[in-house]
């Protein structure tokens, strides 16, 4: 595929790999060497993957744990630069990337906001224009100025998630989802990422959840062990894993239930 | 699809990149929006939960000042005259200086948690370490200068000059160490420790607590140039200069300062820039390891 101007990630021959240390002081290391054991051990997390994505496609991230989907997602993210080879995106990123991890639990929940808002590349005039509006999705009531180390977990996340799908963006990650929201939260949830899916955005969604990536995607990208296995079609790729069995049912503790809404909140 | 293009403001398709930030040190300035929320949120949750809140910046200098007066001014007087306001000018350039070390030094592993999921330039982290300590500097300066006038001060300009130099200085010495050794510090923590010996040699390695008319007696011309090496002398020395020197009268002076104190501080200011230089350079270096590291 050549790329053109609606061209949104391209990613060539991108390869990371980790050092794992199995000790860390001088003595362990000292005795370890002494003995002949290995003090390090290098793997490749992603291994020769190379891929290009178009403005506006929704791409499901699927594999197992530990094969590289967050390592891919790092990278894409850009608070990981691949060992060799290149990704390049264009335009402004957002992620539902650990959303509440810039919280301070001492600060109240309006200035966690304006700086949660910041550090993913708000500026001060688009805080203030969308302000309220974030507010009133996260829904937390008369709380939000006592100091976010006073909310609950669930609290605390929906105000992450609520920044998050607010900003302008052109390219939106979606990696730990609502675990923690209640039901009428996690379907006004899977609502916004439908919009932001039909606005044109590039939606990189992360999920083992077999039933939201059919309903959010139009492509899958699957990983083992670092490579790319698969890349096409939704239902092949989720066949390709043998998710679409029985064991679909049993990943998935809510599938039972009324819609596949809830599916979006057993992920991960 | 290919209606919803991404589009800037001027209407053109921003171009494809990589997505990590690059630019270093000039996209932190370049994101001051970010750095200014990151200080305040230091300031404010340092004090959060305090009833005097940030009177207490002015209460820790105000009482050491105290002890300086009546420990070091007179039970241990040995004749260096004002000898408190002495002390307490090189405590501000001493403090402002660790401070920033090593604040700077700890702020990468302390804010790990957004390093390691969020794409910012993480020369953020030390930089804004060394603006909170920036801060409580004014309040320092303030009752500096109160005591100052209190002791007869006759302010000149070129003492204006001399403050400026130091906190130029430190500042650049600063950062650029910060810089080296958060990163460092992801790598083995052995480094926050090592930060906190030399902190230790910086306050006693200065004329301080003791005056610098003693380095000259007891070295001698010649030795004493090596003394002077160190850059943090001669922040002090031009606080000092500023601020203490003017409290004295022309007799008392004599033999107070060495020679050439503003063209030694304006050279080692070239050299805490080219150091700066150095530290991003060798950050940049180890940059791609620190998210994988920071467990």
């Amino acid at each position: 595929m050549s790329i053109t101007d609606s061209t949104s990630i391209v990613a060539e021959n991108i390869t990371k790999s980790f050092t794992t240390r199995y000790q860390r002081t001088a003595k362990q290391v000292a005795v370890a060497k002494m003995k002949g054991r290995k003090v390090s051990d290098r793997f490749d997390a992603l291994h020769d993957v190379s891929f290009q994505i178009e403005q506006g496609e929704s791409i499901g991230l699927m594999g197992l744990n530990g094969s590289g989907k967050s390592t891919l997602l790092k990278i894409i993210n850009g608070v990981m630069a691949p060992d060799s080879g290149s990704l390049r995106t264009r335009g402004r990123i957002f992620g539902l990337i650990a959303t509440s991890a810039g919280f301070h639990p001492q600060l109240s929940g309006r200035e966690n906001i304006i700086l949660n808002a910041a550090i993913l590349g708000m500026t001060e005039a688009e805080t203030r224009r969308k302000f309220d509006e974030i507010v009133d999705f996260a829904d937390i009531g008369n709380r939000l100025d006592t100091p976010v180390g006073h909310y609950s977990s669930g609290q605390s996340a929906r105000l992450g998630f609520s920044v998050a799908v607010h900003a302008d963006c052109d390219i939106f990650l979606a990696d730990e989802v609502l675990a923690v929201g209640d039901r009428p939260f996690k379907r006004k949830c899977l609502k916004k990422m439908e919009e932001i899916r039909d606005s044109g955005r590039t939606l990189f969604y992360v999920s083992h959840a077999a039933g939201s990536v059919r309903r959010m995607c139009n492509r899958v990208l699957v990983l083992q062990d670092g490579h790319l296995a698969f890349d096409g079609d939704v239902d092949e790729g989720i066949k390709f894993l043998h998710y679409d069995d029985e064991s679909d049912e049993a990943n998935e503790p809510d599938a039972d239930e009324d819609d596949a809404d809830e599916e979006l909140g057993a992920d991960i | 699809m290919t209606s919803l293009l991404p589009t800037r403001r001027d209407g053109g398709v921003p171009p494809l990149r990589s997505p990590a930030p690059r630019a270093g040190l000039l996209e932190v300035f370049q994101r001051r929006y970010l750095l200014r929320l990151l200080v305040r949120r230091e300031i404010n949750a340092r004090y959060s939960g305090s009833f005097l809140g940030l009177i207490w910046s002015y209460i820790n200098p105000l009482s050491q000042f105290c002890i300086y007066y009546f420990i070091l001014g007179k039970l241990l007087d040995r004749g260096t005259p004002n000898f408190a306001v002495h002390v307490f000018a090189g405590m501000i350039v001493v403090h402002f200086f660790n401070e920033t070390f090593n604040a700077g030094t700890r702020s990468m592993v302390r804010n790990k948690n957004v390093i390691r999921k969020m794409a910012l330039p993480r020369e953020m982290f030390p930089v804004a370490s060394m603006l909170v300590s920036l801060y409580h500097v004014a309040p320092q300066l303030l009752i500096l200068l109160v005591v100052c006038l209190a002791y007869g001060w006759n302010p000149d300009p070129m003492g204006l000059l001399a403050i400026v130099m130091a906190i130029t200085l430190a500042m650049l010495l600063g950062t650029g160490l910060a810089l080296l050794f958060s990163v460092a510090n992801v790598f083995f923590r052995d480094f926050a420790s090592v930060v906190g010996i030399l902190t230790n040699f910086v306050r006693f390695g200065v004329p301080m607590i003791y005056p610098y008319s003693i380095v000259e007696e007891r070295f001698g011309e010649t030795l004493s140039q090596y003394y002077l090496y160190n850059p943090l002398a001669s922040a002090v020395l031009l606080v000092q200069r500023a601020t203490w020197y003017g409290t004295l009268t022309v007799e008392e002076r004599a033999g107070e300062l060495p020679s050439y104190l503003f063209e030694r501080g304006a050279i080692m200011i070239a050299i805490a820039a080219v150091f700066l230089v150095f530290a991003q350079w060798v950050f940049r270096h180890f940059e791609d390891r620190i998210p994988e590291r920071l467990t």
